[in-house]
Parts: structure tokens; sequence; C-alpha cells
């Protein structure tokens, strides 16, 4: 009963919401580079307040991640972006502190919608636990599709110009399972796990994107001339996903060409889909591509909610407090974020901002050449808001 | 063809005095020597098999010219060795799968044999047919010879236009375990489990084996390439055994970097890295990403170093399609037959080739299709041998 209450109210805040801010509404589709999840995987439909103001978790992380998250804040201050931040400080590195997963998870299964910094992983945990608190936080939400749209930012001098890939990563299995073991003392086991249902429901969604986004092809990565089972059996799923999808070109390649043609040619690849380790590995090469961490967005998405991050994630632990770092790419993040919540006039103007500030060039960080401070380019931003 | 052209082109060297003095050496050494060589390994786990004991007279080595375009770049670098008077012995073998007592195909004994005595060997591209009852054939050899450790060498070469001007890293790769451990099973319907395997013998192994490669080399730094933070038992186990190895190498700065990191380090800017040492699956990602640095698989060598000898190879495909054409790019083998000269230290040699190789591509004027030039296989070796002197 309660439920059913909730949705017509939801249903209400909605209506009130389109009607105050129709201008909005009349925005979608405008821009085609915004990343969303395909209709009929994300469902649109963030925790509204009472005043139409959308609610949205987040998370800071380690390293420069707070102070990213700060610059974000700044600009939907400036912007007056009725969004209101439900703020968790999550970590690895420092447990007492941090919230608990339970809190975190409730929150973004409540709001739908997360930004969030990096989070450190080290490489030892005090409890000997094997499992990443950023496992467990993919697992406990399912977020099961890792998308990053690498492509190449105006006036960003890098060694390849013009590219525009867009990297699907299956992110709850794989090598990142934590299922280890060691035999006998000096032989460790690592299991990889690989499924069908997951891997059909990646390639799914990897297919469902790349219609929905206007992409011509799809490349699986894999590595099944040696693990012929388990890359196998993802091969495989992704060659049955393509049949039903004619009009969207199909091609497999082994993860070491794959990134030996990424950095010789990279303007070959459109959609690129692939098991856990190898997203990881193409993420960052991409990303290196194109101006490094500091430039590029991503998003993980659950059937339920999204979470919006870095596309590759570092968290830059040398520029901690230093104010050097580059928020581009968590400045993306949100803009994305507003896509997704259909507030796509406050997303343009977040994008065109950053790409004027890019374009002019005179403030740029040192990732980037240039000699400005974080805060700079955010107020650089701030001042481009149009 | 082409065998019998290599064996017409070995005529006048095989009756020389060289030759003979040759299989004099062969036949009281053949006894003796076996102990030295078990001895060394024991000490250099490098597997320089017993070659400081050999390195003034005549070095055999085992020649597998492979299919495709094998063996007319095989003969490129024969005809470059011999005009150069590289103190080698060619010890040709085909590799052509035969069918076993166990009725598989695999590689004949007698090259399974002339590896064993010979201990280091030189290798065009393979091609295992496709089919049930086919072992690769590069996985016969590499277990044949023991190989652990895949090296190579990337470096950035004038005259080959890349985005990349300053690459200059070695991979080194763990070859015998890791993901390609090959134990796969299927639990249920549709979920695999692959095992990735991790031994504390290995890791040392190779860890060992990089830290050697570095000092010989003159190299200042090694990397250590993994995914720890993940993968904390089998990955942390191998990021262990490389710090440990390390403290013996206080000359050689030692880091350790995550594999996504240094991904994206290493298309932004390559200078960063120096040696890199990582388990297999790693490995075998990062070595081809850096090749495709510096121009392609058709421009890097790769020596793998095992227990029982040493295998150099290029690693490009066998190329079907211009084989017997005169048109492929030997450039690829012969740099991983400069490798194997200082394998053997026979690094005069070595400096002597290479240096005519790097002046030919710098010039671009004999370069093959590959390249974007016109030349011939033939051109190619031609100049060479004209750049020796």
């Amino acid at each position: 009963m309660s439920l059913i209450g909730r949705n017509i109210v939801r249903a209400l805040m909605q209506g009130s919401q389109h009607v105050s801010k129709g201008v909005h509404t009349s925005a979608v589709n405008a821009d085609q580079n915004v990343c969303f999840a395909p209709a009929g995987i994300s469902t649109l439909q963030p925790n509204a307040t009472k005043e139409g103001r959308i609610k949205c978790t987040l998370i800071p992380g380690d390293g420069v991640g707070p102070e990213m998250v700060y610059s974000v804040q700044e600009v939907f201050k400036a912007a007056n972006i009725p969004v209101d931040f439900e703020s968790f400080f999550f970590s690895e590195v420092n447990p007492t502190l941090s919230a608990p997963l339970e809190d975190v998870v409730n929150s973004i299964a409540r709001n739908k919608i997360c930004i969030k910094g990096i989070l450190a992983t080290p490489d030892f945990s005090h409890t000997g636990e094997l499992q990443t608190l950023n496992m467990k936080l993919r697992n406990a939400l399912d977020l099961y599709a890792n998308v990053v749209h690498v492509k190449s930012l105006p006036n960003v001098k890098c060694r390849h110009n013009d590219v525009d890939c867009i990297i699907i990563r299956e992110q709850t299995e794989g090598e990142y399972s934590a299922l280890e073991h060691e035999s006998v003392p000096g032989v460790v086991e690592c299991l990889k796990i690989i499924t069908a249902a997951k891997s059909e429901r990646i390639a799914k969604f990897a297919f469902d994107y790349a219609v929905k986004m206007g992409r011509k092809k799809v490349t699986a990565v894999h590595k099944a001339n040696i693990m012929k089972l388990g890359d196998g059996l993802f091969l495989r799923s992704c060659e049955e996903m393509a049949k039903l999808y004619p009009r969207i070109q199909f091609e497999k390649m082994i993860v070491d060409n794959c990134t030996m043609q990424m950095v010789s040619n990279p303007n070959q690849f459109d959609v690129m889909v692939t098991p856990n380790l190898y997203g990881n590995i193409v993420d960052n090469l991409a990303s290196g591509l194109v101006g490094g961490a500091g430039v590029v967005a991503g998003a993980s998405y659950s059937p339920e909610c999204a979470v919006f991050e870095q596309g590759a994630r570092h968290i830059f632990s040398g520029a901690v407090g230093k104010n050097i770092a580059n928020p581009t790419a968590m400045l993306l993040c949100s803009a994305n974020l507003l896509a997704h919540v259909n507030l796509h006039s406050y997303s343009k103007m977040i994008k065109n901002a950053i790409n004027k500030v890019l374009t002019d060039g005179k403030v740029r960080t040192k990732d980037l050449g240039g000699q400005s401070t974080t805060k700079d380019f955010t107020y650089a931003v701030i001042q481009s808001l149009a | 063809m082409s065998r019998n052209y290599i064996k017409e082109l070995l005529k006048p060297f095989r009756e020389s005095k060289l030759f003979e003095g040759l299989s004099k050496w062969l036949a009281p050494s053949s006894g003796g020597s076996a102990g030295v060589v078990r001895g060394r390994e024991n000490e250099v786990p490098a597997g320089r098999a017993g070659s400081a004991a050999y390195s003034t007279g005549v070095r055999r080595v085992t020649l597998i010219p492979g299919h495709g375009i094998g063996p007319e770049i095989t003969v490129a670098v024969q005809k470059i060795f011999e005009a150069a008077k590289v103190p080698i012995e060619w010890d040709e073998v085909d590799v052509t799968a035969v069918r076993g007592p166990d009725g598989k195909f695999g590689i004949p004994q007698k090259a399974i044999d002339s590896v064993n005595t010979n201990k280091i060997g030189l290798k065009g591209p393979l091609m295992t047919p496709v089919g049930k009852g086919y072992r690769s054939l590069n996985l016969a050899l590499r277990k044949e010879f023991d190989l652990y450790a895949n090296v190579r060498p990337c470096k950035s070469l004038d005259g080959i236009k890349t985005l990349y001007d300053d690459v200059d890293v070695v991979t080194i790769r763990e070859n015998t375990e890791g993901e390609y451990s090959g134990i796969e099973h299927e639990i249920v319907d549709g979920v695999v489990q692959s095992i990735k395997l991790i031994t504390e013998e290995a890791s040392k192994r190779v860890a060992e084996f990089a830290f050697q490669f570095a000092t010989e080399n003159n190299r200042k730094k090694v990397t250590a390439v993994h995914k720890a933070n993940i993968m904390r038992m089998s990955d942390g186990l191998f990021l262990r055994c490389c710090r440990d190895v390390a403290t013996k190498y206080p000359d050689i700065k030692f880091e350790e970097r995550y594999l996504d990191t240094v991904c994206l380090n290493m298309v932004q800017d390559p200078s960063k890295f120096d040696v890199l040492v990582m388990p297999n699956l790693y490995g075998d990602i990062m070595s081809d990403m850096c090749s495709g640095l510096v121009g392609g698989l058709g421009l890097t060598p790769s020596g793998n170093i095992g227990k029982n000898g040493a295998l150099f190879e290029s690693v490009h495909g066998t190329a079907p399609d211009i084989a017997g054409k005169d048109l492929a790019n030997p450039t690829a083998l012969l740099l991983s037959a400069i490798m194997m000269l200082r394998h053997l230290q026979l690094n005069e040699h070595a400096d002597r080739v290479q240096n005519a190789c790097y002046e030919v591509l710098r010039e671009g004027k004999a370069l093959t299709g590959d390249l974007g030039g016109t030349g011939k296989c033939s051109d190619y070796t031609n100049a060479v041998i004209s750049k020796l002197n």
C-alpha cells in the first residue's frame, strides 16, 4: 500500500518537476554525446524531494577525489542546479571513518544515482579479506556494466586525434571474483569465473547501447585462444547476441592484438565489449590516448541505478592537497549524471562550459601542459557557464 | 625450394675449415660439457648454457625456418651473418608436424634432439594446423626447452615513423604458468572457472632473471607490473617474490605499478619505463602493446630464455599471402638473431650487424612494403650487407 502511495507521490513530483522545468524535457535526445543507459535498463526515476529537487548520493573517495567532488559541488552551486547531495565518507584505506557499506548501498538504491570519486584499493587487507570495497559495492548493487566513452577533447593535444570509442566492461565476475587459495605454501590458485548469464547480459547491454547511441560496430575483446572455455563462453555469448542485431557489425579481437591496434590505430574502434580485466586494461589505455585519467568520464550501471565515476580510476595520491589535479573527468561525470536524470539543459550547460575552457586553452591544469590549479579550472568553468 | 636454397647457400661454408674444426670440437666436448652446463645453470638462472666456454669458437645453433615467409627471412638472416663472418654454424631442422607414437601430431624427434644438443635456437614464424590432434608447435618447443621467460625489447627505430619516438622498454614475461595454466572446467552448465596458477618458484625465477638481465644490459630500473589490489593472493605472491629479489640488487631501482596504471602511463610517456617484469597474461598484453608503440611485430625481436637453453624468434605471423614473393620484412628475425648473438656474448658481431640494420632503416631506401617502401626482401638484405663495413 505504502509502495503504491509512494509511486503516486513520485509521479506527481515528476509531473510538477516537468512543468516547472519544462525546458529540460524539450532537450531530450538533443545531445548524442551524453551518456545515459539504454531504455529498459535504466529507470529514470530519481528520488525527488518536495521542492522538485533531486537527491544524489555522493562518495568523495580517496586521493584527489574530495578535491574533484568539491569542484563539482562548486559548479552545481554556481549553476543553481536542483540536485542535493547525500554525502558519505567511504574508504577502504581508512576503515574506522568509513561509512558502513549497507548505508551507502541503501542510499544509492534509494536515490538511484550516485557520483563517486575513486576508492583506493590497497594490495593487502588487515583482515585478510580478498574482496575490495569497490567489488563489494559493485556486487551489492549489481553494477554490472561499466561504460567509458573515450573521446578526444577540443584543444587537448595528444598523439592521437579523433578517438571516439565506447568501452563496455562486465564488472561483477571474471578475474575480480576474489576467489583465491594457497593450495600448498608457494602455490596460489586464483579463479576466474565466467558465466553464460552474465556474459549474455553484458553482450545485450553492449548491443542495446550501440543501437541507442547510433553506433555501427561492436568489437568483443577476448583471449579465447588460450582460455578456451572461459573466454570461449564469453565470446560465444557475444556471437549469439550479435545474430539478434543484424544492423550492427560484429567483430572479435584478441586482447593483445587489441591493445596493439589501440596504440597504432585507435580510430577503427567503435563500441567494445569486454570481460572484467581486459576492460580495465582497455579503459586505461584508451584514456591515456586522449589525455589521461583526468579527462575521461565513465559510469557503472545496474538494472536499477547508475553510479557516475571517472573512466580511468586512479587516486593520484601524489597530488593530494596540492590543488593540481584536473577536475574535467569529474565535471563530465556530473554532466552525464544530469543528462541521466533528464536535466539536459543543465548537462549541456556544464559540457559547453568545459569545452569552452578547454578550447580557449588559457586555463590548463598540469596534466594538459598548463600551470593552472584545480580551483582556477573550476572557476574558469563557472565563469563560462551560460 | 627454400630448403634447397639454404643448402646451396651454406655449401661453401660447410666445406670450409671452420666446419671441420667444429665437428672435431663437437665430438669430445659433447660428453664433458654437459656437466659444466648443468653446473652453470644452477647458479645463473638466465640459462646462459655454457656459452662462455664456447664464445671463442663457433657456435652451433638450431635453425627452424618455419612456415610461410619464414624460409625467406631466415635466408636473409643467414646471408647477413655469413657476410658479417659471424662464427655461427646453423643446424637446420624441419619442424613440420609428424605423427608421434601416441598418434598425435607433434615436432619430429630430430628437431628435439637438435635443440637439446645445441641449447640455442633461432626460429621463424610457425603455423599450427587447425584441427584435432595437433598440438601447438610453439607450445611444444616451449616445453622442450623449458622456456620460462620471454624477453621483448621494444626500441624506437630511426626512420620508422610512429607516434612515439622515445620508447626503450624491455618486457619480461613469465611464460609457464599464470592465466595460461590451461586448467579450466565447466562446473555446471554456463559457469566456467579458469584457474590462474602462480607459484613462488616460477615467480622468483623470472624476477631473478629480470634483475640479472637489467644488470647485464646496464638498465637502471625494473618495474613489477601486477594487479595485486584485486588479486591479493596470487599477484600478491608474485609481487612479494619481486620485492625479495629486488633487495639483492641494490644498484637497480625497483618499483611496482598496477597494470592499468602502466597501460595509461605507457601510452602517454613511454620513457617512464625501463625493464618491466610481469606474469604471463599481462606480459602478453604489454609486450604486444609496446610493439605497437614502435611500429608493430615486424620490428620487434623476441627471445625465450629457459632452463635447457634459449630460443630466439620473430613473433609475427606466417603471412601466407606474400610468402615466396620476396616481399617479407626480415627485420624482426634479424633483430632476434642479434639478441641471440648478445646472449652468446658475441657482442662485437652483434653491434656490427645491428648498426648496419639500423643504418638501412634510417636511410629508408630499401624498406619493404610493410614499412611503406618498395624494396624487396633481397634488396633489404643486400643493403644491410653493404652497410656491414
